[in-house]
């Protein structure tokens, strides 16, 4: 989130992976809520992907009526609390907010995030399961796309299965954003309200292995793929089998399943990218008692795709980045650990396909960074075997689908979520995820309400 | 679920917000777009002989930033035609038959005038009828309005007059612009009315421009007072309410008026005897998608102490409120400061030593760090410093167990007077 200071990293490891914004005061959040001028046509919630009705929560807030305000977020937004605490909010809603150019936008995520607490703290349902219409639905991954479609075809009465490959529910927002910004307990909670519209999720199952298609297409009706994107692809380069070299999503992984361990603590550590994966990995690497982070990028501060905020928040926690520099070589020692990362500086040339300048080389500029860690952070790789094997349009990894409908080229099935970001389709966030279940719901509803299947 | 549904002297309404007569409910498209955003009854733009209104209206109050803190205008009744008004009211009552729908009249003091109207807005199909003894300018100097409110023979003798013709309840709408309330809302009951309605807007001047020395607002430089209303005369409406509520003279139901703006400011006139509320100033600032609001902010808090029906609760508070002389002597708070919760920006202190019981001492801890203290014993437990604390917890006020009974004026006065009877008597 846009307001996030890192910076303060304390020696108890513990603390560092606490979340780092401690939420509105009771005060902060009516003075805030009254702050809003409750505008009509508002542009905030154009800006929100899920069309949260935001001048009526944040009215809510402030009159008090906290169950009201959680529930208007979380009809719109079925991971509403997750979303209030990662959405780049600076540039949807609160980038919209018409008090902009006035005084300063309205702080909706963090009132987002204090109506959500509430809910959280109260543990109330919110939502009732609907009335049962016969029909099954298997959904294929629990992360952000996978549980937002499996709350919304619960509501409208379907049976809903959700297979998930890792031991817990919530996907990358479970184990991929780290927990000083996204803490476990609130996937959790989120997961939760999901299981409670009696959606069955089966977890360490992976589809395709535990399961195979064929089975899952003649069991159920209609199935979603919201299987997300893989981990980081190889680099391609000598020394990747080292000691000490990781992949980014593994090793915030590792921070959010397995206990703290110090063998990071006084390390020098490089991380290989500047996405927001990269900047999620060299922050928790800094948490970790990193003596020194860097960030290796081979194009510049303008072409990262990493945020503003991120990159302030990776600032202020310390982290250097080296701009232009494209590894070439991880060096290991004896003992197979990595001790260098061998460079090459490189210069903007041409405007490539995507309208950035394309990196090139720049010839015997090859260095040396001094590093005992490797994190790599280059994207991610596509799920090819699962694609494939449902035998589904794709390209280089991209599900295709209906832009309208999210249906694959096989008629019962669906996706949505970054399974089918890419090549200019959608923009990897929770958010869109989010709102893409939704429209997957609403799309299998209207399937069967159109074959009369359903009235 | 709560039950939100209402019955005010008869008249049925699928929840107890309504519109104020007043601009919002001009006309049958305002009214209509109304009910589909929820609001569960209208009081229509007061009907009677058109006028002409002038241009400026309105000015408000904004109170260190808060826009419409108060809201006054010098707008009249309705300037449309009454057959326009009334073939509109005729088609919304048949689009939307189960909200509640009034009309507001005002005419001149005269018996057949009052006779003519209410026969014509009944033959539309109106719900109700709410007589406007309130408007505080323009029509007063018409004797109508206010002119007509403030005299209670004339209330009395009006509100006869329509209920000598009226099939539909008869609510009549008071002026604030009066010094006890009662008596006129005593002389609507004398006079047989069905139900009463307040605060109508109290008499106000905005402002007055500093640099050209207008009146806010001013009509070619010229001004005239206003009718006041919105969040700023809640209070004043709560305790008109509150007052005729209590008066076991005053046996009708009452729609509570002035400054509501959310399901809370409700909650607090229906627990003050409120059968249903009304809301003007609030719907022109914001619109009236406000309402989704009111419903669901006052379903869940039914829901949550678990009351089945908005009714359930009318008048609760009332009997919580008397006169002073009722009030327990004996009874003694004081102010508490938390100081980890203080702030120490001193506001307490400086309220209390310039312009209270100077007890809140500035002291220092051992380690230098100040602190405040309040002197309970000096305490006289008035609650000026935690009306002035900006930390919410900074300041409570925390009752002292005192060792004399309860003890009111009233009982005391008794006492010292049956002492001396006694004595006498001896
Ligand atoms: C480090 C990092 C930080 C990020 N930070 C942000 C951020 O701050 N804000 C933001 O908006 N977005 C952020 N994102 C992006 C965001 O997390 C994703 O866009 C979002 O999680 C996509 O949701 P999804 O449901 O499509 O996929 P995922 O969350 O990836 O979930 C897919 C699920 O499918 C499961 N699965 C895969 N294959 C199978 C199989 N064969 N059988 C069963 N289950 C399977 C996976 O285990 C996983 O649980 C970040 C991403 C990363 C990696
Ligand atoms: C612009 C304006 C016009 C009004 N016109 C009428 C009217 O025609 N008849 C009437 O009975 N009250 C009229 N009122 C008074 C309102 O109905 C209501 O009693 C008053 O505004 C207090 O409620 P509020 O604080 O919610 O605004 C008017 C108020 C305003 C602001
Ligand atoms: S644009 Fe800003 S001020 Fe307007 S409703 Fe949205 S959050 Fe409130
Ligand atoms: S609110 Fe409408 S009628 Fe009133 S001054 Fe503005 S534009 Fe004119
Ligand atoms: S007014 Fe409140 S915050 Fe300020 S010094 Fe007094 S107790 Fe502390």
């Amino acid at each position: 989130m846009s307001t996030l200071t890192g910076g303060q990293i304390s020696l108890n490891l513990i603390d560092n992976f606490k979340e780092i914004h401690p939420g509105l005061t009771k005060r902060e959040a009516i003075e805030e809520a009254n702050r809003c001028l409750y505008c009509y046509d508002a542009p905030c919630i154009k800006a929100c992907p899920t069309s949260i009705e935001i001048p009526k929560f944040i009215k809510k807030i402030a009159t008090g009526n906290l169950k009201g305000s959680a529930k208007t977020i979380l009809e719109a937004n079925p991971i509403g609390a997750s979303c209030a605490r990662v959405c780049p909010t600076e540039e949807l809603c609160e980038g919209a907010c018409v008090l902009n150019n006035e005084t300063k936008p309205i702080s909706i995520g963090h009132l987002q995030r204090y109506a959500t607490d509430w809910a959280m703290q109260q543990r109330e349902p919110l939502f009732e399961v609907g009335e049962k219409n016969g029909k099954k639905v298997a959904i294929i991954g629990s992360g952000p796309a996978g549980l937002s479609a499996a709350r919304e075809l619960s509501l409208l009465g379907y049976e809903v299965t959700i297979f998930e490959a890792q031991q817990e529910a919530g996907g990358l927002n479970r184990y991929g954003i780290v927990s000083f910004r996204l803490p476990t307990e609130v996937v959790q909670w989120e997961v939760e309200q999901v299981k409670q519209l009696n959606v069955d999720i089966k977890t360490n199952t992976v589809v395709g292995v535990d399961i195979t298609t064929e089975e899952l297409l003649n069991q159920f009706d209609r199935v979603v793929v919201a299987v997300g994107m893989g981990n980081v692809p190889h680099l391609g380069i000598e020394g990747e089998t080292l000691k000490g070299v990781y992949d980014a999503i593994e090793f915030v992984k590792r921070t959010k399943m397995d206990e703290l361990t110090d063998d990071l603590v006084g390390k020098r550590v490089t991380v290989i990218g500047a996405g927001n994966t990269a900047i999620d990995a060299a922050t928790t690497a800094v948490r970790l008692g990193a003596a020194n982070v860097k960030i290796v990028y081979r194009r510049t501060k303008n072409e990262m795709t990493a945020y503003q905020f991120e990159y302030d928040f990776a600032k202020q926690d310390g982290v250097e980045f080296r701009w232009l520099t494209t590894p070439t070589k991880i060096i290991g020692n004896e003992q197979n650990e990595v001790v260098g990362l061998e460079c090459l500086k490189m210069e903007l040339g041409e405007v490539g396909v995507d309208g950035r300048q394309k990196p090139i080389p720049v010839q015997q500029s090859e260095f040396v960074l001094e590093t005992d860690v490797v994190i790599k952070a280059i994207g991610q790789s596509r799920h090819l075997l699962l694609i494939e094997g449902f035998g589904l349009e794709h390209s280089k990894g991209v599900v295709e689908v209906n832009p309208e409908t999210y249906q694959t080229s096989k008629e019962k099935i669906y996706a949505c979520g970054d399974v089918i970001f890419g090549n200019g389709q959608g923009e990897a966030m929770v958010v869109t995820a989010a709102q893409q279940g939704k429209e997957v719901a609403e799309a299998i509803h209207r399937s069967f309400v159109l074959q009369s299947e359903i009235v | 679920m709560a039950d939100l549904r209402i019955s005010f002297a008869g008249i049925k309404s699928p929840n107890p917000f309504w519109l104020a007569s007043a601009p919002p409910t001009n006309s049958g498209y305002q009214v209509q777009r109304a009910f589909e955003a929820g609001w569960g009854g209208a009081v229509w733009k007061t009907l009677g002989e058109p006028i002409i209104n002038t241009t400026s209206r309105f000015a408000a109050l904004s109170f260190n930033g808060q826009r419409v803190a108060g809201f006054n205008n010098i707008e009249l009744i309705t300037d449309r035609p009454l057959e326009v008004n009334l073939k509109e009211i005729y088609e919304t009552k048949k689009r939307f038959p189960n909200h509640a729908i009034i009309a507001s009249l005002m005419v001149e003091p005269k018996q057949e005038k009052w006779h003519e109207i209410v026969k014509r807005v009944e033959d539309v199909g109106v719900d109700g009828l709410e007589l406007n003894f309130g408007c505080p300018h323009g029509m007063a100097e018409r004797g109508m309005g206010a002119a007509s409110g403030q005299v209670p023979e004339l209330v009395e003798k009006q509100t006869y007059w329509v209920k000598e013709v009226a099939k539909t309840p008869v609510i009549v709408k008071l002026t604030p612009n009066i010094t006890d309330i009662t008596i006129t809302a005593e002389a609507a009951v004398q006079g047989g009315a069905d139900a009463i309605s307040m605060i109508n807007t109290i008499n106000s001047l905005m402002g007055v421009d500093l640099d050209t020395w207008n009146t806010i607002p001013h009509v070619a430089g010229k001004g005239a007072h206003g009718g006041y209303c919105g969040p700023a005369v809640k209070p004043i409406a709560l305790n008109m309410v509150g007052e005729c509520a209590r008066n076991p003279l005053i046996d009708v139901p009452i729609s509570g008026i002035g400054g509501i703006s959310n399901w809370q400011d409700a909650v607090e006139f229906i627990l003050m005897g409120a059968t249903g509320v009304q809301v003007c100033t609030a719907a022109m600032h914001h619109g009236f998608s406000i309402v989704e609001d009111m419903l669901d902010g006052l379903n869940n808090y039914l829901d949550s102490k678990g009351i089945a029906s908005i009714m359930d609760i009318v008048g609760k508070a009332v009997p919580k409120y008397s006169d002073w002389g009722d009030l327990d002597l004996n009874y003694k708070v004081v102010a508490r400061i938390n100081n980890d919760v203080c702030i120490n920006c001193n506001k307490c202190h400086i309220s209390c030593e310039d312009t209270s019981h100077q007890c809140i001492d500035m002291l220092k801890n051992e380690n230098g760090e100040p602190y405040l203290k309040v002197r309970e014993e000096d305490c006289v437990g008035c609650n000026l410093c935690a009306i002035v604390c900006p930390v919410e917890g900074a300041i409570n006020m925390v009752e002292l167990k005192q060792p004399l009974p309860k003890m009111t004026w009233n009982e005391r006065q008794s006492n010292i007077a049956r002492f001396k009877i006694d004595k006498v008597a001896k």
